[in-house]
């Protein structure tokens, strides 16, 4: 079948299967491989993106679902001259990340988290974040990260 | 949080200091590939036709229908491939002459020897196309009996393989003095005598293993990209096994995605993907699903541990004395028989105890084998005698911080010789116990405690010590000579300065998280006295890399690091005798400053080390003899191993009506000598931690009677997430190692070797008042709801 989906600002239609899920339509169709596979039961998080804002496990959508829909990937986090996401900054500044393979999804799932809570407390970031696995972290520098950019206002715009 | 004895490094340089990671940008930004995420175009995917029986014979395999599947380009059985295999599969570590190991193919011919061993491959054009026409693929099977429980298949009821005679697949023993240790048992004042389950567990690394081998079919060469830890011992092993020159092979790991002890390992895809490329000549991929991974990569721990002690009538431990069962799994991997002797020599702990017994017996079960998971044998060991020391605690009646005072090697007999033969090269243990025990408000959870016992609470608070010493930064290569490893331990490292000035560092380290780059490029920063920014470092590809031992055993910075330090080292001593000919001083007078050589007494007369680089470069005016180029090697191989050691104290809540256990403050502090990044290093801390606790109280690979992994899915394997951990504090205190030049120890394991027991004792000790004495991990509510009840039963522990 034939989807329009716009991903990071930019509208493309495509001939998929009926049976792609939306993470293979962005990594194979649409050339974003930022986006990760990790696991095979909507578990881990790694292919988290948003879906007209929302995160969503991309493993667990059809491309077909997001036809008309507009989709940002970690791709489409920094602006294009290179500057990063005030999330991925925290994550830098932080070291919310070692091997970085839950990256991408951790700061899609962080994204739409801090959209619906602006100023939450740890407690809330970390039920926030059930959703997303990381196995070198222990999370602690990522829960710091997103306490320091949720208090440093930079995302209230 | 970090409540840190920080050293001062007095370079005014950048080791030392908080520097945010280089590597982030390409992780942060989605830009860096992994192995899944490199396109070669005309590349066939391989699907694995796995046995789903734990053991069976393999009456034959029907590929015909497989084979007529769209996109299909072909189908192998195991005896299709026989011929591809010049040996079968490695193993690198034969811990004893007479030791059992059973041939390994990478597709087993005629036995599956467990659930997931491969029976056949399948390529086709697309992933999926080979995964439907894998599932079309008939495979016609005896069940045979398989030997699933550790202790049963020690008694070899059932064979885990056909052809074998016993299960049984080495004994390893490490007493001294036997006459001693009895001597000490018959005359103690107090014995303890434990046993401990160490459940197996799945790594877990977020990525699941990937390969894709790329040939030159005319040239003969290949090009191998894998999600592994070890490029260059891949490359070695792939060169062997399927018997292509190890010269016409380059590995690349490019981005790895967490490997913890699971990518240090040569699998039998790997093999496949270079055999078939040859075979069919055109690139062969695959990537690995979730599920298989659970199957298919490798497990940890799989130990039945018995620890005794032998103490005096205050508390000294005398003698300690562990027979360990250890369960291989169906075959010796890459070094499966040594894992569980990582920790032979350790089973004593930071305690100083002249006597000393352990014996291992490995044992092949019918379940996925088994090898280095993050620790690899030292979490084993202590384990068994933290949770030791508690229960000797418990029987003097002694607090246990005040048991392992006791005990504890005195800082002034550093560097130790201990009982079991190391060398421990420094430790000052008690300050360590004291800072700890201060982070985690020790005294006052105490008073908690009384208090809410006092009331009938129903929430009893708990809390528990881990102190720990650890060997690692492997490994001198003498020493693993005389443990029968077939490989040396040392590290390479090359640093050239070219001719704009920037520097490029190869080093034989495979970083994965780690943060080599940034730490690497720091050490030469200073040494050089430039900007860390213009210096790049260059990992993980045999070509650009051809020498390396790779990245494992927390070696990375105390052996690749010093590697690193050296070679700069090399490198300014050419600089200044090439500074020393252009300003026509004595070398000796040249002092190197901010980059600048300069002479002393006179700062006007300087020249910068990036002019030397382009100097060395043009080789106009060379002194006599010296060669062109700023460049210089070195390959360091240690002269002992490293032992970081410190004390983590885990706070726990356990609800008496749930059986729920609450980790609710986790205070670590640990000691790894000199830092060069103490943001990496916390970073390593936390994560080592949480893998720690997830064994105590959430993680095991269960099998079934019948050998069938239950837990295949990150659905059923219970890989904690951030709601199930609190906020970590971190302390710090520096006693350098006198191992090597940086006087630097390794830390990336630390944080899972202590936190285990941590927390389990901390357990315990919440309700050791009702007479629970163990529980066995994971501490689920259901057992620890189980072990309160059989406690006020009498029926003892948690099992």
């Amino acid at each position: 079948m034939r989807v329009t989906v716009t991903v990071n600002g930019t509208t493309e239609s495509h001939d998929v299967e009926t049976r792609m899920l939306l993470v293979y339509y962005l990594r194979e169709v649409r050339g974003l491989t930022g986006t990760n596979i990790g696991c095979d039961t909507t578990s881990c998080g790694a292919c988290t993106v948003l879906l007209n804002g929302e995160s969503v496990k991309s493993c667990t959508v059809l491309a077909a679902q997001a036809d008309g829909d507009d989709i940002t990937t970690i791709e489409g986090m920094a602006a294009p001259d290179g500057t990063l996401h005030p999330i991925q900054e925290a994550f830098r500044e932080h070291h919310g990340l070692q091997c970085g393979f839950c990256t991408p999804g951790m700061i899609m799932a962080i994204a739409s988290f801090l959209k619906e809570h602006p100023s939450p407390s740890e407690a809330e970031v970390r039920e926030g974040l059930e959703g997303n696995l990381c196995r070198c972290t222990g999370y602690h520098n990522i829960v710091q990260a997103v306490l320091a950019v949720s208090r440093s206002g930079e995302l209230v715009s | 949080m970090t409540a840190a004895v920080t050293q001062d490094t007095g370079t005014g340089g950048v080791v030392g200091t908080r520097m945010r990671r280089r590597e982030d940008p390409a992780l942060l930004s989605g830009e860096a590939l992994y192995v899944h995420d490199i396109v070669v175009p005309g590349a066939l995917h391989m699907a694995v036709v796995r046995s789903p029986y734990a053991h069976a014979r393999v009456l034959s395999v029907d590929l015909s229908a497989a084979v007529a599947m769209p996109g299909v380009a072909a189908a192998f059985t195991g005896g299709d491939l026989a011929g591809e295999w010049a040996t079968p599969m490695p193993c690198a570590w034969p811990v004893t002459p007479d030791m059992q190991a059973p041939p390994h193919l990478p597709v087993a011919t005629e036995e599956a020897c467990f659930a997931g061993d491969a029976v056949a491959v399948v390529l086709a054009r697309s992933a999926a196309e080979a995964q439907d026409a894998a599932g079309a693929v008939a495979v016609s099977y005896e069940e045979l009996p398989a030997a699933v429980e550790l202790e049963d298949a020690a008694g070899d009821r059932v064979l885990a393989h056909a052809a074998g005679s016993s299960n049984r697949a080495y004994t390893w023993e490490l007493t001294p003095d036997p006459a001693a240790v009895q001597q000490a048992f018959d005359s103690a004042a107090v014995t303890i005598k434990e046993r401990y389950v160490q459940q197996r567990l799945i790594p877990a690394a977020m990525e699941p293993r990937g390969v894709c081998v790329v040939p030159q079919p005319f040239g003969g060469e290949y090009t191998v990209y894998s999600a592994t830890q070890i490029p260059h011992i891949l490359r070695t092993f792939l060169g062997i096994v399927v018997g292509v020159p190890e010269d016409r092979i380059r590995v690349v790991a490019p981005a790895v995605g967490g490997g913890f002890g699971s990518k240090l390992e040569v699998y039998p895809e790997e093999f496949l993907c270079l055999a078939l490329a040859r075979r069919l000549r055109k690139p062969v991929r695959w990537s690995e699903e979730r599920s298989e991974a659970a199957q298919a990569t490798i497990h940890g721990r799989g130990q039945i541990q018995e620890i005794e002690l032998a103490a005096d009538a205050d508390g000294h431990v005398q003698a300690v004395r562990v027979h360990l069962l250890a369960d291989m799994g169906a075959y010796m991997q890459l070094v499966t028989p040594g894992i569980p002797l990582l920790g032979a020599f350790l089973y004593h702990g930071v305690y100083d105890v002249p006597h000393y017994s352990f014996t291992c017996t490995g044992v092949f079960t019918n379940k996925t084998p088994t090898d280095a998971y993050r620790g690899a044998g030292r979490p084993e060991a202590t384990y068994a005698i933290e949770r030791a020391m508690d229960a000797l605690a418990r029987k003097i009646v002694v607090d246990p911080a005040e048991v392992r005072r006791r005990n504890f090697i005195a800082a002034d007999k550093f560097p130790y010789s201990s009982v079991a033969g190391l060398v421990f090269d420094s430790g000052n243990y008690e300050p360590a116990l004291d800072a700890a025990l201060g982070l985690a408000d020790y005294e006052g959870i105490r008073k908690d405690q009384e208090r809410r016992r006092g009331e009938g609470s129903t929430k009893l608070v708990g809390v528990g010590i881990s102190s720990y010493v650890e060997m690692c930064g492997l490994a001198p290569s003498r020493v693993l000579a005389s443990l029968n490893y077939v490989a040396g331990g040392w590290e390479t490292a090359t640093v050239r300065m070219l001719p704009t000035g920037k520097v490029q560092v190869v080093t034989g380290t495979s970083p994965h998280g780690q943060g080599h780059v940034t730490s690497w490029s720091m050490i030469v920063a200073d040494k050089l006295g430039v900007s860390p920014d213009d210096v790049d470092v260059l990992h993980s590809d045999t070509a650009v890399s051809p020498l390396g031992l790779d990245t494992y055993g927390s070696r990375s910075l105390a052996v690749g690091g010093t590697a690193v330090a050296v070679a700069a080292d090399r490198l300014v001593d050419k600089a200044r005798l090439l500074a020393a000919h252009r300003l026509e001083v004595a070398p000796e007078d040249l002092e190197l400053s901010g980059g600048q050589f300069s002479v002393r007494g006179t700062p006007s007369s300087a020249i910068a080390i990036g002019a030397l680089a382009f100097e060395a470069f043009t080789a106009h005016d060379l002194p006599e003899g010296m060669e062109p180029n700023l460049e210089a090697s070195a390959t360091y191989d240690p002269t002992n191993f490293t032992f970081p050691f410190g004390t983590h104290v885990a706070v726990v809540e356990v609800d008496t009506e749930t059986g729920k256990v609450e980790l609710v403050k986790y205070a670590a502090v640990d000691d790894c000598g000199n830092q060069i990044n103490p943001l990496i290093v916390d970073g390593q801390v936390h994560g080592g931690i949480v893998q720690g606790v997830a064994q105590a109280l959430f993680e095991e690979a269960s099998y079934d009677a019948d050998g069938n992994l239950l837990t295949s899915t990150l659905a059923d394997y219970l890989v904690p997430a951030a709601s199930e951990v609190p906020s970590l504090t971190l302390g710090r205190t520096v006693t350098p190692s006198p191992s090597n030049p940086l006087g630097v120890k390794g830390i990336g394991e630390a944080g899972t070797i202590a936190s285990t027991p941590a927390v389990v004792n901390a357990v315990v000790d919440a309700l050791s008042h009702l007479g629970v004495e163990d529980i066995d991990m994971p501490l689920s509510p259901e057992r620890v709801w189980r072990a309160i009840g059989a406690a006020a039963h009498g029926t003892g522990g948690g099992r």
